[in-house]
């Protein structure tokens, strides 16, 4: 396959730094498998949570963003209604698993401009017992023409394609990738929030149910109802209201990269990443965790490539190297990821983000990565056809750092 | 590589007949033009007017130079298996029941990636593979990768049967068999493999010739049908009707002339209840039947085959009448084919040029002979095709009607 060199930055220029604005207040509506609530109930106690957490007033609040799939026929407008807030600054980012790093990106800019104070930025969904199977159908255009008819194996088909060519490709087994699974889970033991809540072995990883070759039932991720969210605001606000809070060192977003090539083996980061360490300051050595968007640990293995902890094709040796507990050499998805804590939508895309804030301002609820200054936190998403078009990610920092 | 289909066991009459489920069928317009390409038997794609870049999947606007013209062209279809997956689990109802289902990912040779259904001749991933169309049981166009040469029970493919409507192991009804066409067919079916071939005959007292030696074939039974007498189509439903897997409506009234030709409407009316009404008590009596065996194991109710004409696309005034009451026959085809979708039994359409019999005396050649005829048909069946067009005559017509109806009927009515 040509892999030709990523265009080079059109504007060549430097984004404006994030020193002024701040990450506070990381929450999460615990998970359940099935809900007969709707999505703006999560939202709701998303919100909820967020005020008693930071101690302010609802009326506090003038930005709100929310990503959400399970909203329909609402938007974040309606929602305004529903919640009784009064905003100056609104957003609604359907982008799964690409909205929490979207999301942050905005606000951020927003608080920094002025156009908002305080920006609660949430992803929720929720999850009825028979809302997967419906959403398959309905998610693109171009899945419904030319994705769902062939078998609806949904996502778990199309990640299969990836996985065996990345595994034919680059020598990667099913060890590797049940690694990082185990590993996962031994993180997620230690987080209340985590749907999964047994140890899983390398025995059962490998021979768990065939889902869709060679995907099987431990490489996929479990839909669940779920909300997660954090606010944004500038350092002086947080300081003053006393709040812990984590910093932006910075960020990317690349959407529909490398739609040239003829299966997916990389995403939009391979672009930006040399801009995001360079705005960050730091190297992918001074990396003291990663959150991957692991919602197959193929796209695990190719975050890591594609972020610079390895070369492309590097990462199954990479896995066999190091470990990726809280403790371990590459500390990996702290809080147990989606594959284990479960995948609530769009809340998903913020999982790794609230993981990282809570990392980083020293509020764990899983076990402590110890002495953390940096943290990364990988959004990737919307496979609505052959491969995910949205990448992105931040790098985030103690307060200190 | 492909294991042969077996004979199917006798069916337990206790058991439960297994409803039909579609596979998923929603579509946007765009992508409609695959389905209008596949059942005409063609791999089309998207290209745009303006650079000639292959477009997939379907969309509204070049993704190269945003052009907004994309007209649909045949595509060789040959490209690189790049990966595969077998689905175990899937979300939907039809798939549910047919899993373990094949799924390959090809790289086309013109440039786009395509999500296909995997025959199963094709080799491991990466290898070279053809993509071609395929009507799945909703009636709408899907992608099958097949391997680049024939393999040995090549149609038996679990998955490719079914999107074909293939005759092997199969019961067929033919309408009318005292025809050339109807007694051509009937060989060609027991060639393709059929089951059991019962053969309709309107006047049981006559002998017409070749009756007899077909009837004497071990798989052939003749049975009374007149589609004139509701009654008579009744009574022979009651009794084969459940075990219909093809139906093939031959049976037609064909008398020449216009309409200032001859006074009254006797014959007229005679050609209508052969070839318009006698479809509509078939319709009544055999559809609902078959419709609800759609799924009723391998070999399952499948496809109906309609005998029309090329006349019934534009009348053609030397044989007026009777191009009125095919075309009235079509859009009846039509009524048909919607409401057996829901049982994923397909409406073949079949539009000849004239056939070669003592009807056609008057009209120069090339006229279409029955074996031809059966043959086409016969094809139709195994590539699951929808509408056919037998003959170098139905082809020019349907080309001159493609292109300009208005001129069509202009160039005929000289």
């Amino acid at each position: 396959m040509p892999q030709s060199a990523p265009p080079a930055p059109a504007d060549g220029g430097q984004a404006r730094d994030y020193r002024d604005v701040v990450l506070v207040a990381p929450v999460t509506v615990p998970y359940v498998r099935y809900s007969i609530r709707n999505a703006h109930w999560f939202v709701a106690q998303a919100l909820s949570r967020l005020l008693k957490e930071s101690g302010l007033e609802k009326s506090a609040v003038d930005g709100l963003s929310v990503g959400s799939f399970s909203l329909a026929p609402d938007t974040a407008i309606g929602l305004t209604q529903h919640l009784g807030v009064t905003v100056r600054w609104l957003d609604h980012i359907p982008l799964g698993g690409a909205c929490g790093v979207v999301a942050l990106r905005r606000a951020l800019r927003a608080v920094q401009c002025g156009d908002a104070e305080v920006v609660a930025c949430i992803g929720a969904d929720t999850n009825h017992v028979d809302s997967f199977r419906q959403s398959l159908g309905s998610f693109s255009v171009f899945a419904r023409d030319a994705v769902f008819p062939y078998g609806s194996g949904g996502p778990n088909a199309s990640f299969a394609f990836l996985t065996a060519y990345y595994m034919r490709t680059y020598g990667a087994t099913r060890e590797d990738f049940g690694k990082l699974c185990v590993a996962q889970r031994d993180n997620a033991l230690g987080y209340r929030h985590a749907l999964f809540k047994k140890k899983l072995s390398l025995e059962e990883y490998l021979s768990a149910r065939l889902i869709a070759d060679p995907i099987r039932l431990f490489d996929c991720v479990m839909p669940c109802a779920g909300a997660e969210g954090f606010l944004v605001m500038t350092r002086r606000r947080a300081e003053s209201l006393g709040l812990p809070y984590a910093v932006v060192r910075s960020t990317c977003e690349r959407h529909n990269a490398f739609a040239d090539d003829a299966i997916q083996t990389r995403g939009g980061w391979v672009i930006d990443r040399e801009r995001l360490y360079a705005a960050a300051g730091i190297e992918p050595k001074d990396v003291d965790f990663v959150q991957t968007y692991d919602d197959y640990p193929v796209m695990s293995a190719i975050q890591l490539e594609d972020l610079g902890f390895c070369a492309k094709g590097g990462a199954p040796d990479f896995i066999r190297r190091h470990s990726f507990t809280a403790n371990g050499s590459f500390p990996l998805n702290t809080s147990g990821g989606q594959l284990s804590v479960g995948q609530a939508g769009c809340a998903a895309g913020f999982l790794g983000l609230v993981e990282s804030i809570r990392q980083l301002t020293g509020r764990n609820l899983a076990a402590p990565v110890p002495a953390a200054r940096f943290g990364l936190a990988v959004g990737f998403g919307m496979i609505t056809y052959d491969r995910g078009l949205c990448s992105g990610a931040a790098i985030l920092g103690r307060a200190d750092a | 590589m492909i294991p042969p289909l077996k004979r199917p066991r006798r069916k337990n009459p206790i058991l439960r007949t297994r409803q039909p489920l579609l596979p998923p069928w929603m579509r946007s317009r765009a992508a409609l033009g695959l389905t209008a390409a596949a059942a005409l038997g063609r791999f089309e794609l998207q290209v745009c007017a303006a650079c000639g870049t292959v477009q997939y999947p379907p969309r509204e606007a070049c993704h190269r130079c945003l052009a907004g013209a994309l007209r649909w062209r045949e595509q060789p279809g040959l490209g690189e298996l790049i990966s595969t997956t077998t689905v175990h689990h899937s979300h939907d109802l039809f798939f549910r029941e047919r899993v373990p289902w094949n799924l390959g990912l090809v790289r086309l040779d013109v440039g786009p990636t395509v999500v296909a259904h995997l025959h199963g001749g094709c080799g491991p991933a990466p290898s070279r593979v053809r993509i071609g169309a395929r009507l799945d049981k909703s009636g709408q166009g899907v992608l099958l990768a097949f391997p680049l040469d024939e393999v040995a029970n090549m149609a038996d493919d679990r998955q490719l049967r079914e999107m074909t409507c293939d005759p092997k192991f199969r019961k067929v009804l033919v309408t009318d068999g005292k025809t050339a066409v109807g007694q051509a067919l009937v060989r060609a079916l027991i060639a393709a493999g059929a089951d059991l071939v019962w053969v309709g005959h309107a006047e049981p007292w006559k002998k017409f010739a070749g009756l007899a030696e077909l009837a004497a074939l071990p798989q052939v039974t003749l049975l009374p049908l007149d589609l004139t007498d509701s009654r008579s189509v009744k009574q022979l439903a009651a009794e084969v009707g459940g075990k219909v897997d093809i139906l093939i409506n031959t049976a037609e009234l064909h008398r020449a002339h216009g309409i200032a030709s001859r006074s009254g409407v006797e014959v007229a009316r005679a050609e209508m209840d052969v070839n318009y009404f006698g479809l509509l008590r078939l319709a009544q009596e055999f559809g609902p039947v078959m419709r609800a065996r759609g799924a009723d194991g391998q070999s399952s109710a499948t496809a109906w085959v309609n005998l029309l004409s090329i006349y019934a696309l534009s009348n053609f005034p030397p044989h007026g009448t009777f191009s009125a009451s095919k075309a009235a026959a079509l859009s009846l085809a039509q009524c048909l084919r919607a409401e057996m979708r829901p049982g994923g039994v397909r409406v073949i359409n079949v539009f000849p040029g004239p056939i070669d019999d003592e009807w056609n005396q008057m009209l120069p050649p090339p006229k279409l002979g029955a074996q031809a005829l059966a043959k086409a048909v016969v094809g139709a069946l195994q590539d699951g095709i929808e509408d056919i067009y037998p003959g170098d005559v139905a082809q020019e017509w349907r080309a001159r009607f493609e292109e300009s109806p208005k001129t069509l009927e202009r160039e005929v009515s000289v």
